[in-house]
């Protein structure tokens, strides 16, 4: 099996042995306070997500679930100011160990990004450059934060590459991007993001081009990586089974909000608000083979049009007067919330029959 | 359309990296077929191959019947129309410089079919019909969410309603409640007008849900192909036992059984693969004669054909370790 990236960053004295989170308050790694994202469009801003609300504890891995569209990860670049300056608007803070990330020179921000916290892409080939080879790649993320000559860049990037597990690296680092497979190329990504052992690594859909077994292995690391080193890890995914195996605890987004954050076995066993209800529901294991499967009726309201109230009203099994009044997230045990009123008291279906 | 046969030996890359070495299978007209496999098995060169989108370097592939390479350009670009593919990188088959909708009706305008505003009605209905609203149509390929992208591609696809659609891991992308939406469009139009898919996918419970039969590739060759239900409900190869069991359930830790079976080691490199069996390498069940001797392409059941010596009809052979921790 592969094993932990083990290349300790020269400059930096790593903590060891990071208390289990949520056993031990500790204040947060990241902080993100009502967070709003909009793009400016050629017909007026597009609001995305409004007011997003969650903390990171040091080596938690918190998967980030939601409606294809509904700004997971406009939401994880935001993280590391990587939306597009000339149209992306950010309004909140972004409170990382202290600092506020949402308005740091963009200097100082060249200096966390890559270093302290990484981010892994949903889509490798766009992220990887097609006229250099994998090792230069990698090689550079590392020397861009640490002073190390070309030939010890290699050396770590031949490491990375065989510590998440490519066959011959020696041979595959001289390789160019289109010379590798989907699967391939998204554990370059990850070798990349890891070289400088991040506090935090921001994961978009790392495993969605990868067989099972490889996923397992990745999936494996990354948990490995966050219990021995601290690292926390936000896991944006549409798996729900790599959420269940991998993360402590589960962010469900609808609409650009936050409608539900509880720990994972919680949410799986008695999911709180409808939307996270019905996303488990249409899980295919659930319905029978062969036949119709279970989806949530009709379409997520269009950015412009959003209505008063509870977004996911019009969708809603469950729907009162009173859902069109404004919906805060409320608590409804300890390390649990749910942006729905009758949370308390709904008896919802989840992951398990 | 009838039996659509697809006999599929060597496509040897430039420095003869063995993507597909050696296979043999026919995929039948309005069935769906599913293929799981290791990333870098070759499911994307094969389904590339499917709709003549590489040259076999070996071997024939052929279309109902007809070689499509043996086609003069004009009737092989006639052919091709019928044979798509949707791929799993999102970007790769979108302009960014065009709009959405521009992208969806292209294909459908090299085709001169309709007239501008037929062509135009038809795809905001397919990309409504792929949960995208009216207004995501004049946007442009960066301003969409990768699931949107996905959903796009896939539209454009269902635009030019092909006999036969190869989709490599197009739903992975998408959340649990789309991917259903998405599916069972799929199945709709299947009823509808008998098409046939190449449903390629790593997530497992999908390909069992969809397909009617299963092909496992490792390395470049097929290890198995049998019945959906039968491939994994009851797997013959030592390969497709691991992979399934390696799948991530959504369950609380507490119904969580630890089944997976880890394979050791590296996957080989398509360079120099094994001697033997492919998958001797990292086989819990290997035996010495795994490295002389190429398992043969057998039926072991009917309609369920295995590449492993020592399968027999009633399932894989047993796990060395496990064995020995037995006796
Ligand atoms: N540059 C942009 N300009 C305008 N709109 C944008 C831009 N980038 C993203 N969007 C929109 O913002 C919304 C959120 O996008 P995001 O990529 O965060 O979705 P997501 O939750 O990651 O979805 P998926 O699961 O499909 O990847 C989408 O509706 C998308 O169309
Ligand atoms: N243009 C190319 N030049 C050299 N090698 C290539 C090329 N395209 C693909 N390969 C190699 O062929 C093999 C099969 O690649 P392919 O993309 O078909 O795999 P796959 O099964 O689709 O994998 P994944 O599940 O990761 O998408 C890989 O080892 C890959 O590195
Ligand atoms: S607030 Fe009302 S409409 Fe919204 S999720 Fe709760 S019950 Fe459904
Ligand atoms: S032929 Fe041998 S190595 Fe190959 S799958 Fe069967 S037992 Fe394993
Ligand atoms: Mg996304
Ligand atoms: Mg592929």
């Amino acid at each position: 099996m592969t094993g932990v990236i083990d290349i300790s960053a020269p400059t930096s004295a790593r903590v060891a042995g990071m208390p289990d989170a949520g056993v031990s308050p500790q204040p947060p790694l990241l902080e993100v306070r009502d967070l709003s994202l909009s793009f400016a469009t050629a017909r007026g801003a597009l609001p995305i997500t409004r007011n997003v609300n969650f903390t990171i504890a040091p080596g938690e891995r918190v998967g980030l679930v939601g409606e294809s569209g509904c700004g997971k990860t406009v939401t994880g670049l935001s993280l590391l100011r990587l939306l597009p300056p000339q149209s992306a608007r950010i309004q909140g803070d972004i409170l990382f160990n202290g600092t506020n990330l949402a308005t740091l020179s963009p200097r100082r921000m060249r200096a966390v990004r890559g270093r302290e916290i990484a981010m892994i892409f949903q889509e490798p080939m766009s992220a990887l450059d097609p006229v250099f080879t994998v090792g230069d790649q990698i090689s550079e993320a590392y020397r861009i934060h640490f002073p190390v000559s070309r030939a010890e860049g290699r050396e770590r990037a031949i490491a990375a590459l065989r510590e998440v597990g490519i066959p011959a690296p020696e041979r595959r680092c001289d390789e160019y991007p289109h010379q590798l497979s989907g699967g391939m190329r998204q554990r370059v990504m990850i070798a990349m993001a890891l070289i400088c052992k991040p506090k935090l690594l921001v994961a978009d859909e790392p495993t969605t081009a990868l067989d099972v077994t490889v996923q397992a292995q990745i999936t494996d690391l990354l948990r490995s990586l966050s219990e021995r080193t601290g690292t926390a890890l936000i896991f944006i995914t549409h798996d729900l089974g790599v959420v269940a195996e991998t993360c402590t605890r589960m962010i469900t987004m609808y609409a650009g909000e936050v409608v539900e954050d509880a720990p994972v076995d919680d949410v799986l066993t008695r999911p709180r608000h409808p939307y996270t209800s019905g996303l488990l529901r249409s899980l295919p294991g659930l319905s029978k083979r062969r036949g119709v499967l279970t989806s949530i009726p009709g379409r997520v309201p269009s950015p412009n049009a959003m209505p008063a109230g509870c977004r996911f009203r019009s969708r809603c099994t469950h729907v009162v007067a009173g859902c069109e009044q404004s919906q805060p997230m409320i608590e409804i045990e300890s390390g649990r919330t749910a942006r729905c009123w009758r949370a308390p008291e709904l008896v919802l279906p989840g992951a398990v029959n | 359309m009838r039996d659509l046969r697809i006999l599929f030996p060597t496509r040897d890359g430039r420095d003869t990296v063995k993507a597909i070495d050696g296979m043999d299978f026919e995929v039948c007209a309005g069935e769906t077929f599913g293929i799981i496999g290791e990333s870098g098995s070759g499911k994307t060169t094969l389904g590339r191959a499917l709709v003549s989108l590489l040259p076999p370097s070996h071997g024939k592939i052929l279309h109902d019947g007809t070689d499509p390479a043996a086609l003069g350009i004009s009737a092989f670009r006639k052919h091709r129309r019928d044979y798509q593919i949707i791929f799993q990188d999102p970007n790769a088959a979108l302009n960014p410089r065009m709009t959405i909708i521009d992208s969806v009706v292209e294909p459908l305008e090299i085709m001169g079919e309709g007239d501008h505003a037929s062509r135009h009605r038809r795809g905001i209905e397919v990309l409504e019909r792929v949960g995208l609203a009216a207004e995501a149509a004049d946007r442009y390929p960066h301003q969409l969410s990768g699931g949107q992208k996905q959903r796009v591609n896939i539209a454009r696809v269902l635009t030019l309603r092909p006999k036969v659609i190869v989709c490599d891991e197009v739903v992975a992308a998408l959340d649990v409640s789309i991917r259903g939406d998405v599916l069972n469009l799929f199945a709709d139009l299947q009823r509808e007008f008998g098409l046939t898919y190449v449903f390629i996918t790593h997530d497992i419970s999908v390909v069992s849900h969809i397909s009617d039969r299963i092909a496992v590739t490792y390395l470049g060759k097929l290890m198995e192909l049998g019945p959906a239900e039968d491939v994994v409900e009851h797997p013959l190869h030592p390969y497709t036992r691991a992979l399934l069991s390696a799948e991530p359930v959504p369950l609380p830790s507490h119904l969580r059984v630890d089944r997976r079976i880890i394979l050791e080691g590296e996957i080989p490199s398509p360079v120099a693969p094994p001697s033997g069996c492919r998958f001797r390498t990292r086989c819990p069940s290997v035996q010495p004669r795994c490295a002389n001797e190429v398992p043969a392409w057998r039926d072991v059941k009917p309609g369920h054909r295995v590449a492993c010596h020592f399968a027999t009809a009633d399932g894989p052979p047993p796990d060395n370790q496990k064995a020995q921790r037995a006796s």
